[in-house]
């Protein structure tokens, strides 16, 4: 039910409409319908949240999940991994094409459509593949996927190695205006590597996966994006070299936005330790110099997007020889608590770190939502910015437990999302409605 | 009981414990110290070897213990089983120690993890190899009784070497300055942050050294274009007989075996006065005594 909600007297931080104070928003039919500074009376029938001393923020967009369904719904379904979106105070998901059954046609996206329907829990936009099968080698039908209802096309997990074909898909993809999505990295120079090319790496005998592998890919496609007049998206950036071209691509006005993780932010190659696999991921965690970096293009506008890439696996993906782990770890839940770590540091502003989460992702994408001016959709997410908790990898709802986040000591925690207007979590509670 | 899983963070009270606890069990010795007599030693071998895993069977005979010899050939891995499966069936069979080496870096550090047994790296990837620099460390003192203040060079593919890593660790705790040299190409990023010092310039370098130890120049990785050709090689790192002469007078020559004769080691230079490369080999089976005594006792 979507009934009228009044959320009281919270701090509403809504960085695209330039708010910071508190107010009262008022949400009906699904949709904000006020945002006042005198408290607003309670409408008959209206539930009231008391938020005095909370945050009352957008409901958070995540650019980058992996829900795993078609094929691999051992480690994630769409119903499971919306219950973790809701649950860390995504209201809006966008889902990944590598399933076992890759998103490369409508079929596949009218799937992991009607199981978000049947999930009822938030927003889910699927992304479709670039690539047929994610190969490489042709063009899936963009525009196909594109009618079925995907926001995006990218063969996340794998980059495109051809620049010719590359820059086919970025001119092609004009003609639907949406982003093409990348995961750079040039295979000829990761071949073999297990984590970031470095000391660490040397110490432990591991492969390394230089910069350059990202950078120069990165180098690659902003040449192409500049020929092509295209939207170019990319994906959970790691490294220093990255983020200068990128600043640089902006500067010079071309149409590039990006993302990073919040564990390419928080942790450095060194998280690796004695071969803890929950430290591997592609891009690999990097230098602590790349991670001051990042830091610097979150809080400069140069990433647009804080995305988590949320990679549930199970625990036999994980329990392996190093060379052998599988990339990726679980981040719906862990995002937030993540990212205010940044503004404990000072690194992040309280109101950058919610335009990450919210207007940042929303933009880059041209979704709706991520404010809450009149007429937005009731996607609203509720803060209390002083708990402190502590990540419990067997309390999450996401199916998968691969996280090294495990134990952590974070402060400021979701305590209720709301998406259109209904109630989706509040108390520890995913609150289902199917 | 303690694992050996690499060099990296013993202390050198400790390395040195165990170095002259090791002579003990020199020829000459006590046939068979009977510490670990109705003990069970399994070795699990994932990859091939010879020397180490017959010094390691010898080591544990000698010191009264049955050995286990487990290899994938005909087992389960060949079946699809994990290595934590593996390693738990083994230990289920009782043993006090697993002595593992495997392709993976890091591979003893997960078995570790979930068994209850000592766990000994007998070379795990390109990590660590800390058997080798125990036996090597050995015989540098065989030979000049401490390594406090001499440089140890070290010549070759140090990105693929777990021998250099150990030694690495192991020469530097006992006082050692240890100097890698190799192509730019095998030459992994931030040895110098390890406290390792660096060059491409063997002819430079040679002159200082007390002992220069020549890697096994591996072949199978000339496909992934590390190196133009062997002969190149050759000419630039290897150790020659003209660049012997070069040497201190009484600086010594080692090879971690299996030697690639002419190519990174001259015959005459493997076989000459300098060498002490079957002291090595014979020392193998009394440090690996000593590190099975060490680890379960």
């Amino acid at each position: 039910m979507s009934g009228t909600v009044l959320f009281r007297r919270g701090r509403v931080i809504d960085p695209r409409n330039g708010v910071d104070g508190v107010r009262d928003v008022l949400v009906k039919d699904g949709k904000v319908a006020e945002v006042s500074e005198a408290p607003l009376p309670v409408p008959a029938g209206a539930e009231v949240v008391e938020a005095a001393g909370r945050w009352v923020l957008p409901g958070f967009i995540d650019l980058h999940v992996h829900l795993r369904e078609p094929g691999e719904e051992g480690k994630e379904t769409v119903l499971t991994g919306c219950r973790a979106a809701v649950a860390g105070g995504f209201t809006a998901v966008v889902a990944m094409p590598n399933t076992k059954v890759v998103n490369d046609s409508g079929l596949v996206t009218e799937l992991v459509l009607s199981r978000a329907r049947a999930a009822n829990l938030c927003h889910v936009y699927p992304a479709g593949a670039i690539t047929k099968g994610l190969k490489g080698e042709e063009l899936a039908e963009t525009g196909e996927l594109i009618s079925a209802g995907c926001v995006a096309i990218t063969d996340d997990g794998r980059p495109v190695m051809s620049a010719a074909l590359m820059r086919r898909a970025l001119q092609y993809a004009t003609l639907f205006g949406v982003p093409v999505m990348v995961h750079e990295e040039d295979l000829t120079l990761s071949a073999g590597g297990a984590m970031h090319e470095g000391p660490t790496a040397t110490r432990l005998g591991l492969r390394g996966i230089p910069a350059s592998a990202e950078v120069a890919m990165v180098a690659r496609d902003l040449v192409l994006l500049e020929e092509t007049k295209g939207r170019l998206h990319i994906a959970h950036v790691s490294c220093e070299g990255s983020v200068r071209l990128i600043r640089e691509a902006k500067r010079r006005g071309l149409n590039v936005t990006a993302e990073a993780t919040p564990h390419h932010v928080i942790l450095d190659d060194r998280a690796v330790g004695d071969y803890d696999t929950h430290a591997k991921m592609a891009p690999p965690l990097r230098a602590d110099r790349d991670v001051e970096a990042l830091r610097e293009a979150l809080a400069d506008g140069t990433v647009d997007a804080i995305a988590t890439d949320h990679a549930p696996h199970g625990v036999l993906d994980k329990q392996v020889e190093f060379e052998k782990g599988i990339n990726g770890i679980v981040g719906l839940e862990t995002a937030l608590g993540l990212t205010l770590e940044l503004v404990h540091a000072g690194v992040l502003t309280e109101q950058r770190a919610v335009a990450l989460l919210t207007h940042g992702p929303a933009q880059a994408f041209g979704l709706p939502g991520g404010h809450l001016a009149p007429g937005a959709p009731g996607d609203v997410t509720v803060v209390d910015p002083i708990e402190e908790w502590t990540v419990d990898a067997h309390r999450f709802y996401s199916r998968s437990r691969n996280t090294p986040f495990h134990g952590r000591r974070q402060k400021g925690r979701v305590v209720q999302t709301w998406v259109s207007g209904r109630k989706v979590y509040a108390d520890g509670q995913v609150k289902e409605s199917r | 009981m303690r694992h050996l899983l690499g060099i990296e963070g013993w202390r050198r009270d400790e390395l040195e414990a165990l170095l002259d606890r090791a002579r003990v069990h020199l020829p000459g010795g006590p046939d068979v110290t009977h510490t670990l007599r109705g003990k069970v030693v399994a070795n699990l071998f994932f990859e091939d070897s010879t020397r180490t895993r017959t010094s390691f069977h010898m080591a544990a005979r000698g010191l009264g213990a049955g050995v286990l010899n487990w290899s994938p050939s005909g087992s389960s891995t060949s079946k699809g089983e994990t290595l934590l499966d593996t390693a738990r069936n083994i230990e289920a069979t009782g043993p006090v120690a697993i002595v593992m080496r495997h392709k993976s870096s890091g591979a003893p550090h997960l078995v570790a993890k979930h068994v209850r047994c000592a766990v000994i790296n007998a070379g795990d990837g390109t990590h660590e190899h800390p058997s080798q620099a125990l036996l090597d460390a050995f015989t540098l003192r065989q030979r000049w009784g401490s390594l406090e203040g001499r440089t140890v060079l070290i010549v070759g593919d140090i990105l693929h070497s777990r021998v250099a890593r150990s030694n690495l660790w192991c020469l530097k705790e006992l006082g050692a300055r240890v100097v890698f040299c190799g192509p730019p190409t095998l030459l992994p990023t931030g040895l110098e942050s390890l406290g390792a010092e660096v060059t491409s310039n063997l002819d430079a370098v040679l002159a200082q050294a007390d002992a220069v130890m020549c890697l096994r120049l591996q072949l199978e990785r000339q496909t992934e274009a590390f190196l133009p050709s062997t002969k190149e090689y050759s000419r630039l790192f290897g150790l020659t007989a003209a660049r012997e002469e070069r040497m201190k007078p009484e600086a010594l020559v080692m090879h971690p075996g299996p030697i690639n004769r002419g190519l990174e080691l001259a015959p005459s230079v493997a076989d000459g006065p300098r060498s002490v490369i079957l002291e090595q080999v014979s020392n193998g089976v009394a440090v690996r005594r000593a590190i099975l005594e060490v680890c379960t006792s």
